[in-house]
């Protein structure tokens, strides 16, 4: 089991947790104007890293808020995790 | 109807001391390179070298042959989706395996002793009837069970009705069954060896060599490999290959755990899925259980996922069969799948000419490996997508003609 570092609560089980994917997909300006291939991009496209991944996770059942924390897909090791509209780390790679 | 006599346990027979030459080299150039030695990636091989006569082809596989989910899976076989589309490939495939032994001439244990999936709520009956129907239409047996029925095929199945999920009827597909994964993956690597196909293990892809648009062949950790196709055909590493090849898929990679107990006397003589529950079950030739969980939540490619989810699946089989109870659990594994948005597979050209793709089995493509490699050979040889390979082509999450599968598939596939 992932034990996950909620920025509120520090480390808690992963079954405390929902997933949310990866960080930083934000809805694309212009939507009106958008093409076929821009909305697939983003409705369908996510980078799939092997290796250091920025995602998005929810303490569902502890403090109910999101954040943003790295994570290398290699190996489930967590880098830091951070408040929504804070800096962004640098990842730890 | 299904075998309704209690299977025995098998031995199994012994190996042929030659399947495959095990410490092939790469030749400079082929006509086609596969890259990924699974099941999928043999088969296509097999196809290229017996449909199309294409016989200078490479397989190569960055660990062993069927070392990834091949070796990984829980062997069900079935066909009974819900789309028209699902319907044409996985029927395909189902046919395929029906004389696939005595055509590749090797053993594989392929055993049609039915496949029954349960439905728990009133929703779940709704929706398994509506496949049940579906499945007529696209004259793909199935059969609607009542509680009594599955009782009647399964006797181990609770069917009480003060139970959390209790059973409210079921869809069964007598055509359905289990192989020998690993059997199959020796299968298809012996029968493509015959007909001249190299196979080369331990070649990790690093790059691509593409001039002008056109892919000209790969770069390996055992040097470049020149070819006039490729075809990737690589499960969970496919978002890494198409990204060395300079486009994105929509696929995410995800652990998938399964698990076996220790060899039991036979009592189960079909396999039984739940999605409600999230377990799927069959009895394996020499005796142990054989289950599958769902997904872990996360994007990994580390082969390997949280025991709760485990935990999770296994407390709702004792439910489900009291009688596991006394089982133990011997070994649990897990493997790497890609999952499109629509759960279906992603099959054919991208935009890379002469480089092929067929990826997005996701938590299903064992039972596809047949007609995965006759449609992935077929579109290869031709250069154009395989009229059964069609609907499932990349641009599909653009012009919005998803293949929603998600529905027939639950988590168990």
């Amino acid at each position: 089991m992932l034990h996950i570092p909620c920025p509120y609560c520090g480390p808690r089980d992963e079954t405390e947790f929902h997933y949310g994917s990866e960080a930083h997909v934000a809805y694309p300006e212009n939507s009106a104007n958008l093409t076929d291939e821009e909305w697939a991009k983003f409705v369908f496209i996510r980078s799939n890293p092997k290796g250091w991944m920025a995602e998005r996770w929810v303490h569902s059942a502890g403090c109910r808020r999101w954040f943003n924390v790295w994570r290398n897909t290699i190996n489930h090791e967590f880098g830091p995790s951070y408040k929504p509209f804070t800096q962004q780390p640098k990842s730890p790679a | 109807m299904a075998n309704m006599t209690r299977r025995r346990t098998v031995e199994l027979p012994d190996h042929p001391d030659f399947l495959w030459v095990a410490e092939q080299k790469p030749k400079k150039s082929y006509d086609v390179i596969i890259i990924g030695a699974g099941g999928h990636g043999l088969a296509t091989a097999y196809y290229l070298a017996k449909n199309h006569g294409i016989t200078n082809v490479a397989v190569i596989e960055k660990g062993w042959l069927a070392g990834g989910n091949m070796g990984r899976n829980t062997t069900i076989i079935r066909s009974n989706y819900l789309w028209d589309e699902s319907a044409g490939i996985y029927d395909h495939s189902l046919k395929l395996w029906e004389n696939l032994e005595e055509e590749v001439g090797y053993e594989m244990f392929f055993s049609q002793r039915g496949v029954m999936t349960l439905a728990h709520s009133v929703s779940d009956v709704r929706s398994k009837q509506r496949n049940f129907y579906a499945n007529h239409v696209n004259a793909v047996d199935s059969v609607w069970l009542t509680p009594e029925e599955v009782k009647e095929i399964a006797p181990i199945v609770n069917i009480s009705e003060d139970i959390r999920y209790p059973v409210m009827g079921a869809t069964f597909q007598p055509r359905g069954g289990i192989a020998k994964h690993d059997w199959v993956a020796w299968g298809y690597a012996k029968a493509a060896a015959d007909l001249g196909v190299d196979i080369i293990q331990n070649c990790e892809v690093t790059g691509f060599d593409i001039v002008n648009g056109k892919v000209k062949g790969v770069k390996t950790t055992q040097g470049d490999i020149a070819a006039n196709k490729v075809g990737m055909v690589a499960a969970g590493h496919t978002s890494v290959l198409a990204n060395m090849a300079g486009f994105d898929v929509p696929l995410q990679s995800r652990p998938l755990q399964a698990l076996v107990s220790p060899l039991l006397e036979q009592v189960l003589d079909t396999v039984i899925m739940s999605g409600a529950v999230h377990v799927y079950v069959s009895q394996a030739h020499k005796g142990e259980l054989v289950m599958g969980a769902g997904t872990d939540s996360y994007n990994s490619y580390a082969q390997r996922g949280g025991f709760h989810v485990i935990e999770h699946q296994l407390a709702a089989a004792c439910e489900l069969f009291p009688i596991f109870e006394r089982a133990h659990l011997l070994r649990t594994w897990g493997g790497i799948v890609d999952i499109a948005p629509d759960a279906s597979p992603i099959i054919g050209l991208t935009p890379v000419e002469n480089l092929y793709i067929n990826s997005g089995w996701g938590t299903g493509g064992f039972k596809a490996t047949p007609g995965s490699g006759w449609v992935m050979a077929a579109t290869i040889a031709n250069g154009e997508p395989d009229a059964l390979a069609k609907p499932y082509a990349l641009d599909r999450f653009i012009s919005g003609h998803l293949i929603d599968e998600h529905g027939a598939a639950g988590v168990a596939h």
